[in-house]
């Protein structure tokens, strides 16, 4: 009988089949699923994120460079004369773009919902004169002393204010909410890292003596850590992509709710294309953030044995 | 001949204790030279094994040198292991196949290790398993395999890549005298090619079947050399080939 061809050697990393040396390293069970829900829920708190900051830099184009005049005056007639001075000093001024008197019927409109239609009007609640201002460039304190000397050097009972100013609290809030978004999804890798160190911890000790046979072979760490990625990677890919459908599904149903609502600030929420671009590689760091996570936990793990 | 008066291992006053016990390895030392084929004899109990696993670098001793390929192993850092170890075949005592894989991907596993493209595994992998009588279960998983055929698929495996030095523990146990003799004859195939071959059993029937081999003879965790192995050079026989 022939003897067998011996052949030669050769030395890099694991190739081809080697994926198929550790079929029960495949970390599935509850592991894509695991990621799924990390993925979705990170995809609607970016969304949120990204649709508030949308929301606040829509506000702030509207509000910038925007003051209000007030006038609180009971009498009707000396109200509108006063009214008419105060538009002339400001359409004078340089640095006014527009001025607009908001006409009465306009302010009942916006009055009417908080305190009836009939208490306004001709005999009823006296209401205050409103004047538009935009200033040409954004507002700044000093602008808008400068603007309140000069309105009040005419008509001593006007009240300028920022819009802007009107709504920092909103914007602050608004802050808060994307500080939160940030918080939600750094503290979802952050549990998304540890199933991931635990699976891979479970792994290693159910594979332990195939381990040791490939250390004797002359396997490195590196291929050992390797096949535990790939096969981490794949149920992250696979929750991940699974993960980013429900979270769109949540973004498009929670959308539609919104437009529904009709509401001009929140119109100016919505997600641009670069914004769903962002949300599309979240799936990605998942991937990227547990093959890393199953890297380090292996190679840590191996470099206690001999 | 300068490359065979050069050691492959050597041993230096190797002695091995597990945990605190007293030392199963005592005043250790031989050279091994390449190309020779070297059994390892002593009743069970006697400290093969673990001579053997000192050899294939899967534990440190407690005290002495171990030099293998000219290099300091003890000292040398945990990366560098796995290059000495794919220069060394291992046969275990209890085999060792990875359990879900087939006969073929197991014989296979050190040469994609070792990297190579699966269209360059495939033939050497079959040749291998016709071998050892094994290619009408190239599929078949280790656990419906027969002792004495897993006996087969793990020295197939340690020594389809060919390794400088094949370390053999006990490797026909498992087996009838035929394909003992055959398995020996595969070892021998190898020799010939310039593996340095080590192959531990308390069988001394076995050391008769292979005439050039040198005997070394552990008792009791100490070591005796009943051919000189210790103490020469192998001869070679230029005549065979
Ligand atoms: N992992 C171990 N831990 C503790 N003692 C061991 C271990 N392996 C072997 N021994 C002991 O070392 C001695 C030699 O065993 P071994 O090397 O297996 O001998 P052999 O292979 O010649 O039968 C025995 O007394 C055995 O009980
Ligand atoms: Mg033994």
């Amino acid at each position: 009988m022939s003897e067998p061809s011996f052949t030669p050697r050769r030395s890099t990393r694991l190739s081809g089949r080697s994926s198929r040396i550790l079929p029960q390293a495949r970390m599935s069970g509850p592991m894509p699923w695991v990621i799924a829900i990390m993925v979705a829920l990170s995809v609607i708190a970016v969304a949120a994120g990204l649709a508030l900051n949308n929301l606040a830099a829509n506000a702030q184009a509207e509000i910038e460079g925007g003051a209000t005049v007030q006038i609180v005056e009971a009498a009707p007639a000396r109200r509108d004369r006063q009214a008419e001075l105060a538009v002339s000093v400001l359409s004078n001024r340089e640095d006014v773009e527009e001025v607009r008197r908001v006409p009465d019927d306009e302010l009942a409109d916006l009055l009417a919902p908080w305190l009836g239609a009939d208490a306004l009007g001709e005999d009823g609640i006296p209401t205050p004169a409103l004047i538009d201002v935009r200033l040409r460039g954004a507002m700044t304190p000093e602008r808008l002393e400068g603007l309140d000397r000069a309105v009040r050097a005419s008509v001593p009972s006007a009240r300028v204010d920022a819009q802007a100013s009107w709504l920092a609290p909103v914007f602050e809030a608004i802050r808060s909410l994307q500080y939160l978004a940030l918080g939600l999804v750094l503290l979802l890798a952050l549990t998304s890292s540890a199933a991931v160190w635990l699976a891979a911890r479970s792994a290693l000790g159910a594979n332990r003596d195939t381990i040791g046979v490939i250390h004797h072979l002359g396997g490195t760490d590196g291929q050992i850590a390797g096949i535990f990625q790939r096969s981490i990677g794949l149920d992250a890919f696979l929750g991940g992509l699974a993960g980013l459908l429900l979270g769109f599904t949540a973004i498009m149903l929670l959308g539609r709710q919104f437009a529904g609502l009709d509401s001009g600030l929140v119109a100016g929420g919505g997600l641009g294309l670069g914004d769903w671009i962002v949300l599309g590689c979240i799936p990605l760091l998942g991937v990227l953030l547990a093959v890393v996570t199953a890297r380090i936990t292996v190679m840590s793990a191996l470099r206690r044995s001999l | 001949m300068s490359e065979a008066t050069t050691s492959i291992v050597q041993f230096d006053n190797v002695g091995l204790r597990y945990g605190t016990d007293r030392e199963v390895l005592s005043d250790i030392s031989f050279t091994l030279y390449p190309g020779s084929f070297y059994f390892l004899t002593g009743a069970s109990g006697a400290g093969k094994t673990s001579m053997l696993r000192l050899l294939y670098l899967a534990q440190r001793p407690s005290r002495g040198m171990i030099r293998m390929f000219g290099t300091d192993v003890i000292t040398l850092p945990r990366k560098n292991l796995p290059a000495f170890r794919r220069r060394i075949g291992t046969v275990f005592q209890d085999f060792r196949l990875v359990p879900h894989l087939s006969a073929f991907d197991n014989v296979a596993l050190p040469l994609r290790i070792s990297g190579m493209s699966e269209s360059e595994i495939r033939k050497p992998v079959s040749d291998m398993l016709e071998w050892v009588g094994l290619d009408h279960r190239s599929d078949a998983r280790p656990a419906t395999l027969s002792g004495g055929e897993q006996q087969r698929v793990a020295i197939a495996r340690a020594v389809i890549a060919r390794p400088e030095v094949l370390v053999a523990d006990e490797p026909t146990g498992n087996v009838d005298p035929d394909m003992a003799v055959k398995l020996l004859r595969l070892f021998e195939a190898l020799n010939r090619l310039g593996t340095t071959v080590v192959v531990a059993t308390h069988d001394v029937h076995l050391l008769r079947k292979v005439p050039d081999s040198l005997i070394m003879r552990l008792d009791k965790g100490r070591l005796s050399d009943p051919t000189g192995a210790l103490r020469y050079p192998p001869r070679r026989e230029p005549a065979r080939t």
